[in-house]
Parts: structure tokens; sequence; C-alpha cells
């Protein structure tokens, strides 16, 4: 049992699992995206980044570019949320809603990419 | 060698880590947690304004509690975020100084670097292998003449000594071990514009490895060894070394040469000593009975070439079992007056001080003299960083192993033809050697000459090349006369033409050259430029030949056709 590889694979299927869960509901309504789950999904995938560095393997390299991507993606949507109700202080129309959560969508997939990538390194990995 | 950045980033992961969850969790916190504003009602801080906060909170800027003053909730939460974030951020920057101050670290960056400046080379360059007396004189020399050249040592302080050096060529240096093929190979050894490798470590051992790893690598790339023993010599030279430099048998051989025959050790000392030093007096050592104090290579040597010229020695040897040196030796230092006067000091013409350490050499001398004010000295001096005191020692002759395989080995890269010159000399006698130095000294006045090498081919010597394809002649006249007055000579004595793999000992100024020609000249430096001027512009070597000022246009030349 590596310790190290359960921690690893944690946080990459939590930062999947968030980035879900913001992304399901109705595309353009506020009521359906919880700005908490936005955040949480944004540390988590932050997180799980850092965790992937470092590794010199072909695939490590691949894994941490998608988890790369899914950062990019998400800190576009909060920075997105963030200048439209709070520098511009227009209210949250859907137009907006949709573009933040077109850009959790592109992340979700990103963070997809990565868990699939995990999973096909743990099923060839031969001790 | 590893990814740099790899190696940071895998050192930083758990500082990283800190760092963010510190923030997230304070963000939240202060999201979730209600304030009051000014109208008394609850109040709650959006992920923007949280984030804006936490920022200047854990840069220690502290603007103030916005947009209105907190509850008591709200400080004590971020009394707790204040001491998370400075003491994360302090974790992380610590670890980072960490890491780039780790040793292993530094090295693979003084690795990657220095291959990187090699790859960079574009020019024909030098790979040296060891960082002593020999290599620092032959680095300096060759800086000044701008020929490239790398340093591969395994001492890091001989390195850091190198990139503090006042050199007028960038020398890049690398503290690894030079045995290693991957050390050689980062180092340029299959590069195309490598010249040649260079193994000066001071273990034979080391460089008989350096030698065969070169040749097995890159068996094109000329390799240059300094070599102390018969043994290893002959080691190198059976997988094809290129040349190997033994300096005691150099020095003895030299130092026999003037006994009997004094012009040529000045044409052997003229040839390969450094351009632009004075030309040191010059004593001819009598022939009688020497004193030679230490057995090891260099008495040995000295020993075995002057018997050859009838000069008994008598030895001082304070080791005879591990030197094996003769029943008759006398067994001492050669430090004390007893010692000395056992081997009867006061009948012999010379001393040789030849241990292998300085102090005691000096001593042998000071006491040698003092019993025979009339003694010729010779003193090996082992390390350069006793120059002044040698200097002032007022030695005869001084003999520095580092300084005669340096000038050996600059004499191989400057002028190969060197080579050849001195194999064609050792049958002349002393009456040649006399007016060969006679006619250097009549040309170079007080100063060491410059010897320097020609090629007529089309790249060196263009206008003399084109000339002779359209079946002209031009004499070595032509090519060594002054420019601004073509009835004089140039302050130059052309030594040697090389021609079809035969020599020419000092050729006729009336001599034809023929194209392929391989010239070796000796004189002033401002010849060279002279030379050089005259071989490789046209207009400049028909003035020569027929003292008749071409033209230089087209245009001008039909006019005046």
């Amino acid at each position: 049992m590596n310790l190290e590889k359960v921690i690893f694979a944690f946080f990459s299927i939590l930062a999947l699992t968030l980035n879900y869960g913001f992304f399901i509901g109705e595309l353009d309504d506020p009521t359906h995206h919880n700005v908490y789950e936005l955040f949480a999904a944004l540390v988590v995938s932050l997180i799980a980044t850092i965790m992937k560095f470092g590794d010199r393997a072909h695939i490590g390299a691949l894994l941490l570019a998608t988890s790369l991507v899914a950062d990019l993606q998400l800190i576009a949507a909060a920075m997105v949320w963030g200048y439209v109700v709070y520098v511009a202080e227009s209210p949250l129309e859907p137009s907006v809603m949709s573009s933040i959560v077109s850009l959790s969508g592109g992340a979700l997939l990103a963070n997809l990419t990565s868990v699939i990538l995990l999973v096909v390194e743990s099923v060839t990995f031969r001790r | 060698m590893h990814n740099v950045i790899s190696l940071v980033l895998r050192r930083m992961r758990l500082p990283l880590i800190l760092l963010i969850s510190t923030y997230a969790i304070s963000v939240l916190g202060l999201t979730l947690i209600p304030g009051i504003d000014d109208q008394g009602n609850p109040w709650r801080m959006d992920f923007f304004h949280a984030i804006y906060f936490v920022s200047f909170l854990g840069s220690t800027i502290g603007f103030g509690e916005i947009p209105y003053p907190f509850t008591g909730a709200q400080r004590m939460w971020t009394t707790f975020t204040i001491y998370a974030a400075v003491v994360s951020w302090l974790y992380a920057i610590g670890t980072i100084l960490t890491v780039i101050q780790d040793p292993g670290f530094r090295r693979v960056l003084a690795f990657q670097s220095f291959v990187r400046k090699v790859r960079r080379m574009r020019e024909p360059f030098y790979i040296l292998c060891g960082y002593g007396d020999a290599s620092r004189l032959l680095v300096r020399e060759l800086s000044e003449r701008c020929i490239h050249c790398v340093v591969v040592e395994k001492d890091r302080e001989k390195i850091e000594e190198l990139a503090i050096e006042d050199l007028l060529d960038y020398v890049p240096g690398l503290s690894e071990d030079a045995t290693n093929s991957d050390t050689l190979i980062a180092a340029g050894l299959n590069r195309p514009n490598c010249r040649g490798v260079i193994a000066l470590t001071g273990d034979d051992h080391s460089n008989l490895t350096i030698a065969i790893t070169s040749k097995l690598l890159a068996p094109d790339v000329q390799v240059i060894c300094q070599s102390d023993s018969k043994d290893s010599a002959a080691n190198m030279d059976s997988f094809g070394t290129d040349h190997i430099i033994d300096p005691f048998e150099i020095f003895a051989s030299r130092f026999a040469m003037m006994f009997h025959s004094p012009s040529m050790y000045l044409v052997y000392e003229w040839m390969t000593a450094v351009y632009g030093a004075p030309l040191s007096d010059f004593k001819r050592p009598p022939t009688g009975t020497w004193i030679l104090c230490g057995f090891g290579r260099f008495g040995k040597a000295v020993r075995k070439f002057i018997a050859i010229e009838g000069v008994k020695t008598r030895l001082i040897e304070a080791d005879t079992e591990a030197t094996g040196a003769p029943l008759d030796t006398v067994v001492g230092r050669g430090t004390e007056a007893n010692t000395l006067l056992e081997a009867d000091i006061q009948d012999a013409v010379g001393v040789i001080a030849g241990t292998d350490n300085d102090a005691n050499n000096l001593s042998i001398l000071i006491t040698a003299r003092y019993l025979n004010p009339g003694l010729f000295t010779v003193a090996r001096q082992n390390q350069q960083k006793k120059d002044p005191i040698f200097k002032a020692a007022d030695i005869d002759l001084i003999m520095q192993p580092g300084t005669i395989v340096a000038q050996n080995i600059l004499g191989l890269i400057l002028a190969p033809l060197l080579g050849d010159f001195f194999r064609l000399t050792r049958n002349q006698n002393e009456e040649w050697a006399n007016v060969l130095v006679s006619r250097i000294a009549g040309v170079v006045a007080e100063i060491t000459p410059e010897t320097w090498e020609l090629e007529i081919s089309p790249l060196q010597a263009p206008a003399v090349f084109d000339r002779l394809i359209r079946q002209q002649k031009v004499l070595l006249k032509d090519i060594c006369s002054n420019p601004k007055n073509r009835s004089e000579l140039l302050p130059c004595v052309p030594l040697l033409i090389k021609r079809d793999g035969t020599g020419m000992l000092l050729p006729d100024m009336e001599e034809c050259v023929q194209s392929g020609d391989q010239i070796l000249f000796c004189g002033h430096q401002k010849s060279t430029y002279q030379i050089r001027y005259i071989v490789n512009d046209q207009r400049a070597l028909y003035y020569m030949q027929t003292g008749v000022d071409r033209p230089g246009g087209a245009v001008w030349r039909w006019i005046t056709d």
C-alpha cells in the first residue's frame, strides 16, 4: 500500500469530481452553480497539479500538462466571475454564467483526461 | 544529468501545497464568517474580496480591514491566517534557498552550463585535462594567441582559480574527473572542431586513461600526454598517442647539450621559449665532477644524459633502497654540510639539486655555495609559486617541469614543423648551430624570437598560390622583404621548408617556393604580420617582385595597360 500513490490518485479524482459537480446543471442558471464548489475545484486542482511536479517519465509529463490545462481553465472561470461581478459591477447575467460554466466544462475534460491517464499508468504498471 | 527544473519542482512540492492550502482555508473562512456593516446588518465577504484581503495579509502588507471593521470572529480568523500564511511563505522561500545552495544541485547547474558553453564554441579548441603549473601557463599562452581551450580538473578550488584568472579569452572550466568518458564527451571530444586533448593531470595512470578514452572515442583528435616514467610512455605510445612529453628527459637532454654544444642548446631554447621573454644570460657549465642530490626521475635522467657527455656525477640520495641508487651513493639529503663534504663538494665543479622538495633544493644550493663558492648551480623548481625565492637565490640554471611541458606543447600546437626541425638539427654540428644562432641574434636583438609557420596554400597564401598556378616563379626573398623598402629583408629567418615529406634546413633566399610548401620561420613578431600581408595581397606581392606599384582597380588597370 503506497501512501503517496493513494494521495496522488485521491487529489486527482477529487479535482475531477468537484469540477463535475460545479459544471453539472443548466448552463446559464446561476442558482445551479455554487461559487464555493468552483473555489473548491480550483484549490484541489492546484494541489493535484503540484503533486504531479517533478515526474520525469513521459506519462508524467502528460499528466502534468493536462493538470495545468485544467488549472488554467478554472482560473479563467474564476477571473471572469470576479471581473464581471466586482470590477465591472454588473449583475450575473445568463451570458456571463454560461461563459463561466463553459470554461469549467473545458477544465472538466482536462481533468477527465488526467484521470484516464492515471488509470492507464496504473494498469500498465509492472512490478 | 537530470533536468534542473524538475529537481527544483520536486523539492518544492510540499511547500507549495502548504501555501495553497493555507491560502484556500483562509479565503474560505473569510467568506463564511459573517461580519457587521456600518448599519448593523450582517454581511458576508465574497470570494473576490476575500482573496484580495488574504493576498495583502500573507505578503505582510496589511492595508486594513475592508470594507467595514471586522467582528471578533473575523478578527480571530484573521489572526490564525496571519501566522499560517507568513510561516508558509517562510517555509517555501527557505526551501528554494536550500535547494539552490545544495552542492549536488550546483554541480548539476555548473555541468549543464559548461556543456552549453562548449556547444556554442564554433572555432577549433583544445581540451586540457588537469590544471597544474603546466596547464596554467599553457592556458595563458593559448588565450593570448586567441586559441580556444576548455579545462577539466577534478579539484574544485583550482577551477575557481581559473575563473578568477585575468585571461584574454574566456576559458570554460569543469570540476569533474577527466578520466570519466562522460566528462570528456561533455567537454566536446566528439565535436568536429575539437583539435586535441592534452592530458596534464599529474598522475600517469590518469593521463593514460584519458589518452585511451580519447583515442577510442575520437581517433582523429590529437592526443598530447605528459608522462613521468618510461613505462607509461611506452604504454601511451603503444596505442598511438600523438605526442608524449617527459619533462625530465627533455631537460636532461638539453642540459647535456649545454656541455658540448651551447649554440645548439640555445637554438632549442629559443625555439621553444615563450616569445618576448628576455634572453637569459647563457653560462656554459664546466666539465668535471658534479654533485647530484636526489636520485628520482629527474636525477636518473640527468645522470644518464650527462654521463654520455663524459661528465661524472657523485650521487647524494636519502632513500637509496627505493630509488635503486648505486653503491657509491652518499646517503643523506644533501641539505647538511657534512653530507656534501662526504661527497667531495670542494673538488666538484657543479651541483644539481634535484629533489622533489623546493625548500630542500634551495637549502642544498645555499649550503653548497657556502662550502664552494665557485660552483655551477642547477635547481629543480617544483612549484611555480616559489618563483620569487628561486629568482632571489641567483641560481645558474633552474628547471621547472611545468614550464618545460607547457613550452613544448605550445610549440607542438603553434608550429608542428618544429618537430621536423629538431629531428633534422640533431644531425648538425656546433658550427652550424653557431651560424644559426648569430643569424637569429642579428634579427631579434635581446628578446626570444617568435616561431611560426606558413603553408603555401590557397587559404593561407592566396597571392603566392595564384602566381604559382600561373606558372610564375615566387622567390623566398619576395615574401621575406620589407614592404616599405623592398631592398631590405624583414627581421626573420626561414628555418625550414618542408616539401613532399622532406625538409630543407635554412633555405636560401633565392629558393623558389612551390605550392604545398610548409615554411617554418623564426624572428621578430612584427614580421609575422608583414609576411601575412604580402602573401595575401596580390598588389603587394607584385610590388615585392617587380618594384612597380600596380594600380588596384580594374578600370585604372585597363586604362594604364
